[in-house]
């Protein structure tokens, strides 16, 4: 598998085979924001015997605690969210055409033609397309409204399909080499990323994880997460867009003078873990920066700063929390996320879970002796 | 009063970086108060202690940070693109002046290929800093700074950056100059609340007012005028004093909060106006939603062109404001329904 | 026992605009007080009544949410002694010229949304919908009269009176969601006689159409088990397309999605079967529009359910409701709450889920 630096140290959570297939089944669930029961039953069966304390909140996130050991441990909560994007089925079926609607953000273009799976016994629908035969060319320039889409089960089957089931794209689980390629990636990697922390939990901190709900429609399971569990210090592990495709006109020589360059947003994939500086809902801790930074250079591990604009994690909510909770963002970069297929690099989630693990490892009260 | 407005609204502090100016504030109004601390958010609680019968409590606030621009990308030529940090207008941007917290220096371009007027946006601007390559830029990624503008005294009227929200600061220092020299001391048991990150959507407040834990709460801030060509269509004017505001695009203000505003300019002889605004909100919002409700109201500072580096006061209503500011903090208040 | 039509025409007769809820506030005191054993008013002006069950302490709560604010305008510029307003809540502009209003100034004035002509307008398509921030309310006074009685901030509220309107109908402005606070009485009442296990907060919320700021604060405070928030929903009209429309008088909806908790829903149903009570399941795959965003993010986070009832033209003056559901609104939370006992957070437990 991946052989790294910092390997040499004990303890450090490795990617390897197991944790490829535990992803895989994380990945084919189905947990539509507000349905997240299959990842739920994963986490547990996962993080069970490692944890002092759990419970299930009220809205279905699951709150667990393993105590470090030593006196004035830090309490550091980690949030990944298990809920990914989705469709719920919004009416009655018509002799097996449902209408649906999207639950968080997917891009409309994105829908058309597509195999998908409905609910935790993941029944088999599609979502339809007019044949090209049947289409005019002035048709074909417009995007397919989602009012007129429908998701077909076939005319047997709609008495098993209700109104409000969810569904997600029927997307295959591969590794391509030095990739993997699956859908729900964003947060399943950090789904998958806690649960490796709280497995290879440092001593020097009480971790408290949230595996949470609902943050696709407005981080809304981390909210409460925090308010139970007051922690000192917040990171959410999320995973963010990379957006390192050629620009359109980059075979253009005239143009190449010049060099053209994606200016506007470029996470890329193998430069390693995001560090979020600001998004749309966070500014994160300056002084969580600077120990990210510090701890990826003390480790030799590659990291790059996600550019700041739009986008939301759950820190969002955490950090406004109660009498406030310094947090920030740690992502693992991946393409085509919220689409029905995502891709990220085996090195960059390994270089994510490695970032995050020694910054817990080598985190002191030192860290509250400067001003933000 | 005008060299303290001076220093405050150049003293450089854009959302979530506030340093400097939390410190030029902490510095300034450390003698005049009881007590003070820092919160996780930064934001300054400091507060007077009233000697009053069972006082109730009071929390002003009014935010120190600026809107400013963030770096988003250094490009091989060394220039650099930039999103923003709270409501800022593209038009003001164009041949704008910045400041890295660094001290760097930068002028705002902007493509000219495909921008027209209908398309300006951020996306189609960029800093120049006055390199010309990426190796020698002394910005990265991540890096933060304000608009520059000089400050205007035009007499009657004010001109900086940053009036948006420092007009308010040099009120709340001067109401607390005030208590100080005269020897006042307030009604109500008084939280004098300096918060952060408002701009990007509150977030200082939220925080301050959930460890407050206010009876009433009264945040100060600029509000929009109506009274320049073809603009904003409100009836609040520059020069006819402070205004009470009675709601705005993101909260109702008490209406006990209003009479008693309102009654308490009456009395005093101050000038006031009464303020609707449809867009904008001010940290009042958040500390109406904190904990188990609290009810709020707000003195606005009428304003011209804010959010551009050019925001204009009137002299006259920020000396009306303090004088009501501090007329409220000796005014008994019913909260009874 | 409680006739709901007159108390509701009342209800609706009286003003409560978002952030100035005291007059209609003071109605619900009034009808609530004899069947509560506590009643009280959070800092923002919310109602709450306490009827107590008889479980041991700590003993669970249930909280119900019927938002008593309605929208409207207020004055935001006056000219010439005509009036120029900005919402209070979401209101459709095309619906406001030709429309009578009270303005509550220093005291209630009649009034009329008046549309001026297109010559007195900037240049547009004459057709256009005048935007509101052109039209006025002019009350017929002079405007040395309005002068001294009319202030920047004064409230205008609709003022037609309810209309009976075939069988069972009533039709009339603030029925979003006066409609709701009617079928809460009609539980309070009825649980008034009965014994009960949890304690019930019947809770008329301030601020919904603004900022959910009354269900939030009144959640924090009173930090109940469970909560529901009782709404109106959109019924079947023409123009509005059938899949996110309901059949006026055939039903009421219990809300399915994020906001809502699948087993309490599921909780819900059965009694709705086992009573009869005719209803349908409404999709709200992002959010519910209503209290229960608010309550169910409330402090630590409480399990929530959402009920509405159908109503027709949301948002303008000629809202209009059925009756028979808000009857069986009320039923549905009164015999769902008699059976509520100390085995029922086990049951909604989500590590028990099947």
């Amino acid at each position: 598998m991946l052989d790294k630096s910092y390997f040499y140290q004990e303890n450090i959570p490795k990617i390897n085979q197991q944790q490829i297939q535990i992803l895989e089944q994380l990945c084919q669930a189905c947990s539509v924001s507000g349905d997240e029961g299959e990842v739920r039953k994963i986490v547990f069966e996962q993080i069970g015997s490692y944890v002092d304390e759990t419970k299930v909140d009220a809205l279905g996130n699951i709150l667990a605690i393993r105590h470090g050991k030593g006196s004035n441990r830090l309490r550091i909560m980690l949030a990944a969210h298990m809920d990914e994007v989705g469709f719920m089925i919004t009416d009655e079926g018509d002799n097996g055409f449902f209408r649906f609607d999207i639950v968080g953000g997917i891009d409309e273009r994105q829908l058309v033609g597509k195999p998908i799976v409905i609910g935790e016994k993941h029944k088999p629908g599609v979502i339809g397309a007019k044949p090209i035969h049947l289409t005019t060319k002035n048709e074909r320039n417009e995007t397919i409204s989602l009012d007129s889409l429908r998701i077909d089960v076939g005319p047997e089957n709609d008495n098993h399909i209700k109104i409000g089931d969810r569904a997600t794209f029927a997307s295959p689980f591969l590794q391509l080499g030095p990739s993997i390629l699956a859908k729900a990636l964003d947060d399943r990697l950090g789904v998958l990323n806690l649960i490796e922390l709280i497995k290879h939990a440092p001593e020097n901190i009480d971790l408290l994880a949230a595996f949470t709900v609902q943050e696709e429609v407005g981080l809304r399971g981390a909210k409460v997460a925090a308010y139970t569990l007051d922690p000192q210090l917040a990171m959410a592990l999320d995973c963010t867009p990379a957006s390192d495709l050629p620009i359109w006109d980059k075979d253009n020589y005239q143009a190449a003078e010049e060099q053209l360059e994606n200016a506007h947003y470029n996470v890329r994939l193998g430069a390693g873990p995001a560090i979020y500086v600001a998004d749309r809902a966070t500014i994160a801790d300056p002084r969580w920066v600077r120990h990210l930074e510090n701890i990826a250079k003390k480790y030799q591990i590659p990291y790059q700063i996600r550019q700041p604009g739009s986008g939301g994690t759950d820190a969002g909510a955490i950090h406004l929390q109660k009498d406030g909770i310094p947090s920030i963002s740690v992502s693992v970069p991946a393409r085509y996320i919220q689409s029905s297929a995502g891709i990220a690099r085996l090195d960059d989630w390994q270089n994510t879970l490695a970032l995050v693990y020694f910054s817990l490892a080598d985190l002191t009260q030192e860290f509250f002796s400067v001003d933000r | 009063m005008k060299s303290l407005i001076k220093t405050l609204v150049e003293t450089p502090g854009p959302s979530g970086y506030e340093s400097q100016i939390r410190q030029t504030i902490a510095d300034i109004i450390k003698p005049l108060v009881d007590h003070l601390e820092v919160d996780k958010l930064g934001n300054i609680i400091a507060r007077i202690d009233s000697h009053s019968d069972n006082p109730k409590t009071l929390m002003l606030s009014a935010h120190m940070d600026e809107i400013g621009v963030i770096a988003t990308h250094i490009d091989s030529n060394g220039f650099i693109r930039f999103t923003n940090i709270g409501g800022v207008k593209p038009e003001s941007c164009p041949g704008g002046h910045v400041r890295f917290l660094n001290g760097t220096q930068g002028v705002i371009g902007t493509e000219i290929i495909n921008t027209n007027k209908e398309n300006l946006s951020l996306e189609n601007m960029y800093i120049d800093i006055g390199i010309q390559e990426k190796e020698q830029a002394s910005v990265r990624t991540g890096d933060v700074a304000c608009f520059e503008r000089p400050f205007i005294d035009m007499g009657k009227r004010l001109v900086s950056k940053a009036m948006d929200d420092r007009i308010s600061i040099a009120i709340m220092i001067s109401a607390l100059r005030a208590l100080k020299e005269k020897d006042i001391n307030p009604i109500h048991q008084t939280f004098f609340v300096f918060s952060t990150q408002e701009e990007v959507g509150l977030r200082g407040a939220t925080t301050a007012s959930f460890i407050v834990d206010p009876d009433i709460g009264i945040a100060l801030d600029v509000t929009a005028s109506g009274d320049t060509p073809k603009g904003v269509r409100m009836e609040v004017g520059l020069g006819k004093g402070p205004a009470i505001k009675v709601r705005d695009g993101g909260m109702l203000s008490d209406p006990r909060i209003v009479d008693w505003m309102v009654n308490t300019a009456e009395a005093a002889g101050i000038p006031f106006q009464l303020e609707v605004l449809e867009k904008g909100t001010t940290d009042a919002r958040a500390i109406q939603l904190a904990r188990s409700g609290v009810p709020v109201g707000c003195l606005s500072i009428p304003c011209r062109y804010i959010h551009s580096p050019s925001e204009m006061v009137d002299i006259d209503d920020v000396e009306n404001s303090i004088r009501l500011l501090i007329s409220l903090l000796e005014q008994p208040i019913q909260l009874d329904y | 026992m409680i006739d709901i039509k007159p108390f509701l025409k009342n209800l609706i007769s009286t003003s409560g605009l978002s952030g100035f809820e005291g007059t209609i506030r003071k109605q619900i005191k009034e009808a609530w007080q004899p069947f509560s054993d506590e009643l009280g008013l959070s800092r923002l002006g919310s109602l709450h009544a306490l009827k107590r069950g008889n479980l041991p302490e700590p003993r669970p709560s249930i909280l119900l949410a019927a938002h008593m604010d309605s929208i409207g305008l207020m004055v935001n510029a006056i000219i010439d002694g005509f009036l120029r307003v900005s919402e209070i809540g979401g209101i459709d502009h095309r619906v406001l010229p030709g429309q009578f209003v009270t303005v509550h100034s220093r005291k209630d004035l009649p009034g009329l949304i008046v549309q001026p002509s297109s010559h007195l307008l900037p240049p547009s398509d004459s057709n256009a919908p005048v935007p509101l921030n052109y039209l006025f309310v002019d009350t017929g006074l002079s405007a040395e009269e309005v002068g001294k009685l009319v202030r920047v901030g004064d409230l205008v509220s609709f003022a037609h009176p309810p209309l009976d309107i075939g069988k069972d109908e009533l039709s009339g402005h603030s029925l979003d969601n006066r409609a709701s606070v009617a079928a809460l009485t009609y539980c309070i009442q009825e649980l008034y006689q009965r014994e009960i296990n949890w304690d019930v907060w019947f809770v008329a919320t301030v601020q919904e159409e603004e900022t959910l700021g009354g269900a939030l604060t009144s959640a924090f405070q009173l930090r109940p088990t469970l909560g529901i928030a009782i709404d109106v929903t959109f019924a079947r009209s023409p123009g509005s397309p059938d899949h996110l429309t309901f059949p006026l008088g055939k039903g009421i909806t219990l809300g399915w999605g994020p906001n809502i908790h699948p087993i309490f829903h599921k909780e819900i149903k059965e009694i709705a079967d086992k009573f009869e009570i005719p209803y349908k399941l409404e999709a709200m795959p992002r959010h519910s529009g209503t209290d229960a965003m608010a309550l169910q993010i409330a402090a630590e986070g409480i399990p929530t359910m959402v009920i509405s009832i159908p109503l027709r033209y949301m948002h303008t003056p000629v809202e209009m409701v059925s009756i028979k559901d808000i009857y069986r609104t009320g039923r549905l939370i009164t015999e769902f709450i008699s059976q509520l006992d100390g085995t029922f957070m086990e049951k909604i437990s989500w590590e028990n889920r099947a």
